[in-house]
């Protein structure tokens, strides 16, 4: 009897170690592609940074050196364009969808929008904010921050929805009972309980066009030159790196890869900041 | 000061689902009146009707007449306004997961516009010493979260918090079912405090607690108040059968 628990108890540790041996393979498997990236990125671009590449803009084909500062502050200026376009749509379509469309056909319209949206192709994007916004005026880098924009609203929409419905019936009803409008309720208690996950919602969003090139191709078109102007063709990083990849020079190979790294480690960092700033506010013991 | 409560052939449905059914009583100002019965009779969606909750639910519909003070409150004021007069406990504390303590209290104050800091201190104190929670939290009211505290803690911050918008009415459903004991016993000596300044109305499960707490109890079964007298009346001698039977655990 007691060589029987014995046994028994060995083959539960047994199972037990393989099952969490698994769940640890796992996240290696998950993690592993990432690190390979970066590493293999930092192998490959690192030799080539220096504060050139940060402050000076492109040399002509031919000279060696220059840098891709025209094209790092023109992603930045494409995504804040973007952002300000893709955030506030999809914040309010997916407060619609979860608090105030419930059920409607209206909300059901949107919803199935959006779910399309979000799997047309970027080069299809790129080409349709080519002829509504690129064609009645020029290529400039308003039309790219457009692009980026509507790619952002549905995955801002979707997760601000799911996000939306995830707070408890119980914390609305709190509200409500205390004489709050329902308008004022959803703004100050139900979107600000959810605003971890619709915050989680936005970088992804914005993680996911930072390294678009198809929906810039037609529409910021990129610039060798200095642009901050949004009216005038306007240089980012992915199309400068797709250029300089595709281009027959070991130079501009470089600087692709310097351009690769580049981009991973600002995106991180954007990320990384405004999960350090939307964190502090919030109370220990709140989930 | 509280006021007392009027209710005239009171009906609600949910759906098809006619669960309350000519319901006529009459609250008294400034005491507690307990509602006993078992699961599903009624004395929930009665409550809500009493502040007009029931009609957040889209299916929902309520004849009938409730008279609060002199407000009829179904014709003379937006369910906005009347839930400003009658605060609510749930049976489930409920507090604002990302809010501080503090700003769990002065919410309901806060949400409607109010924002003079003096006085808001002063009422989120005033009303954790009412719920006889501000011992236990007053040195980090804006440091911890609602959802910090225990599960006592959390209810007596939702009393709080009802208690900081001022009302004249009290509905509290079955407040104390999801504590302990000893929060149980905490959250029913504050019952006893509070009388003196609300009008109060408690949905219980708990026969001893109406017992213990209330000067009047009311009998709902299946959408019909059976009973209503003063709770030594009914838990001593009731009229009718139905509330025998119940009080003496013959059923429910």
């Amino acid at each position: 009897m007691r060589d029987e628990h014995k046994l028994k108890a060995r083959m539960r540790a047994g199972i037990d170690g393989l099952a969490t041996g698994l769940a640890v393979l796992s996240t290696v498997l998950v993690v592993a592609p990432l690190v390979a990236i970066f590493i293999y990125l930092v192998y490959k671009g690192a030799s080539s940074l220096n504060l050139d590449f940060f402050t000076k803009i492109p040399k002509p084909v031919g000279e060696v050196g220059g840098g891709m500062a025209n094209a790092i502050v023109g992603s930045a200026i494409l995504l804040a364009v973007g952002s300000m376009i893709g955030v506030p749509i999809g914040i309010a379509g997916g407060i619609f969808l979860a608090e105030f469309g419930r059920g409607t056909r209206l909300a059901n319209a949107v919803r199935f929008t959006a779910d399309v949206l979000n799997g047309v192709p970027s080069i299809v994007m790129g080409i349709a904010i080519y002829s509504l916004v690129v064609v009645p005026t020029h290529f400039s880098g308003f039309s790219g921050g457009v692009a980026l924009g509507v790619m952002m609203i549905p995955t801002v929409c979707r997760t601000t929805e799911e996000m939306l419905l995830m707070v408890p019936h119980a914390v609305r009803e709190a509200a409500l009972a205390l004489g709050v409008p329902n308008w004022r309720s959803v703004l100050s208690i139900t979107v600000k309980t959810a605003s971890p996950g619709i915050i989680t919602g936005c970088m992804l969003a914005f993680a996911r066009v930072a390294g678009e090139t198809a929906p810039l191709i037609f529409t910021a078109f990129g610039n060798s030159n200095w642009s901050t102007n949004l009216n005038e063709p306007m240089a980012a990083l992915p199309l400068q790196i797709y250029v300089y990849a595709l281009s027959p020079y070991d130079d501009w190979h470089r600087l692709a890869w310097a351009g690769a790294l580049v981009l991973i480690v600002l995106i991180l960092l954007a990320v990384s900041l405004v999960r350090y700033v939307t964190s502090r506010g919030v109370l220990k013991g709140a989930s | 000061m509280g006021v007392g409560i009027e209710v005239t052939n009171l009906n609600a449905w949910y759906g098809t689902n006619h669960t309350l059914q000519d319901i006529n009583l009459n609250i008294p100002a400034n005491h507690a009146t307990a509602l006993i019965g078992p699961s599903g009779c009624g004395k929930s969606t009665f409550v809500r009707c009493l502040n007009r909750m029931h009609e957040t639910n889209p299916i929902a519909r309520v004849t009938g007449t409730v008279r609060i003070g002199d407000l009829d409150i179904y014709n003379d004021i937006t369910p906005v306004e009347i839930r400003r007069r009658v605060g609510m406990v749930f049976q489930r504390p409920n507090p604002f997961p990302t809010m501080s303590i503090y700003d769990n209290v002065a919410a309901g104050l806060k949400l409607n516009g109010y924002s003079n800091r003096h006085v808001l201190d002063e009422i989120v104190e005033k009303s954790l010493k009412n719920s006889a929670l501000w011992d236990e939290v007053k040195d980090d009211l804006k440091k911890k979260s609602g959802a910090s505290l225990s599960g006592g803690q959390q209810q007596r911050l939702c009393i709080a918090r009802a208690l900081a918008v001022d009302p004249e009415v009290l509905l509290m459903d079955e407040p104390a079912s999801a504590l302990d004991p000893v929060s149980t016993a905490k959250i029913e000596d504050l019952i006893f405090q509070l009388k003196a300044q609300y009008t109060i109305v408690i949905v219980t499960h708990n026969m001893q607690q109406a017992a213990r707490v209330a000067e009047k109890t009311g009998f709902f079964l299946n959408g019909r108040m059976v009973e209503f007298d003063s709770t030594h009346k009914i838990f001593t001698n009731p009229a009718d059968k139905r509330t025998e039977d119940y009080i003496t655990g013959r059923f429910g």
